[in-house]
């Protein structure tokens, strides 16, 4: 089993004729992956990726049922392109895009709240469940299918434990990239309830870094509502405060978000933390023996 | 991107909210002219650096005539102001603002931000004004007063009411607070601020309200719909390596250390960063090249690297994914060469045609040291320099 995206998952693909959407959702198609529509408003009527593309969100879904969107639209469009998948009905929005205004997904984070859509994202790697579907931009060729679920802040640290993982003969389940920004649609609590009622997934692996407290959250929901093993790293450790580093989230600020403060809070909770990112595979490794 | 503060008085004073009159100076002498211009008995001079704590650390001066606002203009312009958020080199004084002297009653705190947990905005405010709200925070968190504000809404009359009642205003400031917050929350949010803080929040012996001090960051993703206040941006506040690499489109952060670290993604470089120190070592900087890491930019990001004399080895890191390792070498090699890099550079990277990427790096007779995943490679890259 799985969480968010499987077999069913039916996909459009919002900004499918642009650079980056066209090689994503090839690389999507060899995975495996049902992509089923494209959207791009203007150019409905022909075909990208040998699939049809739409004017928009909501001729796609009426035409084909896709069931989850992927936005690869740049900053400036991408708020709007998430609304438009939430007032199409689609179930899941996964929106790649990074360095979309905070106030926008202020907005976006608001009007979802009235709506049954979830997204993941913005600013993130995506979500794969190993052998079934791929949504997003990591390297297919590094997964394993398999009993680990992940859930991450970060791109290419998730691929680093996923290769660790992969190296170590251990699969995942599914590895759901939350994204780097401080508003983001879903949060590692949303995840980890989801990895915790899944029969297919046996330990859980969360990588959080500096900057908010969604990981102290996260630790008191683990002590309280999970019983599977998690292992945690928090990246940042020697960041210095005041500063932003890389993603838009990753700062301590007034002396909130540091890795010392979270790292203290999840082990608090009973979540095995890891303090080098070169053993994070070696102790999830332990914890299914 | 951080603004100082007669920036923010301008973007505040754009949407009504009330600041003192002030004129912004570089030269001592214009700092009399100011003072008899704004006309006020008293005035105050004010250093305008990006960093808080500047009046303990002589920043900021009261003058009660012309000619001392000269003189204090001649201490602080040309100074290298430390405070408790410059760290100890200090700032270099560019630039003073003088300000016409208030009649101030009380001191108070407001501050718009965006509160991660509700992923909402949220109007904080208190009545200990004048002292660091980390501090107020951390002693009385009762003194606090925080609103979340519905973006469908924003701040209505009866937020804004609510606001000025918890700062226990009463008669003509609590008539003004109202016009005051709402229009505060339309500066933050129409400008696309990312940090807004007033401390002190005066008001006056005749019952008006406002902005003494303006601490204001702008949300760099919305500065293509905001080209004027782009123009805000003081490089003289910014590392010059850090700007360069910003004119690159890399993220660098420079550090302490002695191991420069190339990496590609956010995380992946901070934990870079971080295994590095777990294995002994010091990192020199935080680098991401991001996700698509071509020659030039390869090249680019290993100038910054080396222009830092602390370096002493190099340490990249690439995560290929996507990108092939048989480019990434051909990059690394060209850059190597191009810049005759002399420091050891331990290359770990992993990715499609790794073996590949390897051959190109050994066929080079750079002398480059192959890590083996993050671990060996961290390892490899502390015992270059001992």
């Amino acid at each position: 089993m799985s969480i968010l995206v499987d077999e069913n998952t039916r996909l459009l693909v919002q900004g499918i004729t642009g650079r980056e959407g066209t090689f994503h959702t090839e690389q999507a198609q060899k995975y495996g992956t049902n992509v089923v529509a494209g959207v791009t408003p203007g150019k409905g009527g022909q075909k990208a990726c040998g699939v049809p593309v739409f004017n928009s969100v909501s001729d796609a879904v009426k035409k084909t049922k896709a069931n989850a969107s992927v936005i690869f639209v740049p900053p400036p469009f991408a708020a709007d392109a998430i609304l438009e998948s939430a007032d199409a009905g689609v179930d899941l929005i996964i929106c790649i895009t990074e360095g979309i205004p905070t106030t926008d997904m202020v907005d976006v984070y608001k009007y979802l709240k009235g709506t049954s859509s979830r997204l993941v994202g913005p600013n993130c790697p995506g979500v794969i469940s190993p052998g079934k579907c791929k949504i997003g931009i990591m390297p297919a060729h590094i997964h394993k299918k398999g009993n680990i679920g992940i859930i991450s802040r970060s791109g290419t640290l998730t691929y680093e434990t996923v290769s660790q993982l992969t190296a170590l003969g251990i699969g995942q389940s599914t590895c759901v990239g939350i994204g780097g920004d401080p508003v983001i649609g879903t949060r590692f609590i949303d995840v980890l309830e989801l990895f915790e009622k899944d029969r297919g997934t046996k330990a859980i692996c969360m990588i959080g870094e500096i900057g908010g407290s969604a990981e102290e959250e996260a630790a008191f929901y683990i002590k309280k509502h999970v019983k599977k093993p998690v292992v945690g790293f928090i990246a940042g450790q020697t960041a210095p405060p005041g500063r932003r580093m890389g993603h838009a989230g990753a700062i301590i600020s007034g002396g909130q978000g540091t890795a010392e403060e979270k790292m203290k809070v999840m082990k608090q909770c009973g979540i095995k933390v890891v303090k080098s990112p070169g053993d994070i595979g070696a102790t999830l490794a332990k914890c299914i023996k | 991107m951080n603004i100082h503060e007669y920036q923010g008085k301008q973007l505040f004073a754009k949407y009504n909210v009330p600041v003192p009159n002030g004129i912004l100076v570089d030269k001592p002498a214009d700092a009399a002219k100011a003072a008899r211009k704004l006309g006020t008995k008293v005035t105050v001079v004010k250093a305008q650096i990006h960093a808080g704590g500047r009046g303990l650390g002589g920043g900021v001066k009261l003058a009660k005539s012309p000619e001392e606002a000269e003189k204090y203009a001649k201490q602080i312009i040309g100074m290298t102001l430390v405070t408790h958020q410059t760290g100890p080199e200090g700032r270099l004084v560019k630039k003073v603002l003088v300000e016409e002297g208030m009649d101030i009653v009380r001191e108070l705190y407001l501050s718009i931000l965006v509160d991660r947990q509700t992923s909402q905005i949220i109007i904080m405010a208190s009545e200990a004004g004048g002292m660091e709200i980390e501090e107020v925070a951390a002693k009385n968190p009762e003194k606090i007063f925080s609103e979340q504000v519905d973006p469908v809404i924003g701040v209505q009359p009866f937020l804004a009411r609510k606001i000025a009642f918890a700062l226990n205003l009463k008669g003509e400031a609590l008539k003004k607070a109202i016009p005051f917050i709402m229009n505060l929350y339309d500066c933050f949010v129409k400008e696309d601020l990312a940090q807004l803080e007033i401390n002190p929040l005066i008001e006056t012996g005749d019952g008006r309200l406002l902005a003494l001090d303006a601490k204001v960051g702008l949300d760099p993703n919305a500065l293509y719909r905001h080209k004027d206040n782009a123009a805000f941006r003081d490089l003289d506040e910014e590392d010059p390596l850090e700007v360069e690499a910003t004119d690159h489109h890399l993220n660098y952060v420079k550090l302490d250390g002695n191991i420069g670290c190339m990496v590609n993604g956010a995380g992946l470089a901070m934990a870079t960063m971080d295994i590095i120190k777990h294995s002994g070592g010091e990192p020199a900087n935080f680098l991401d090249v991001g996700g698509g890491a071509d020659e030039e930019m390869i090249e680019n990001a290993f100038r910054i690297l080396m222009s830092d004399k602390n370096v002493k080895a190099v340490f990249i890191n690439i995560f290929g994914g996507i990108l092939r390792c048989d480019i990434l070498s051909r990059g690394v090699v060209a850059a190597a060469k191009k810049l005759k890099c002399k420091l050891p550079i331990v290359v770990r990277m992993e990715g499609t045609n790794m073996e590949e990427g390897h051959r190109l790096l050994e066929e080079s007779g750079l002398g480059f040291i192959i890590g083996n995943g993050i671990k060996d490679a961290a390892r490899k890259a502390v015992k270059s320099i001992q």
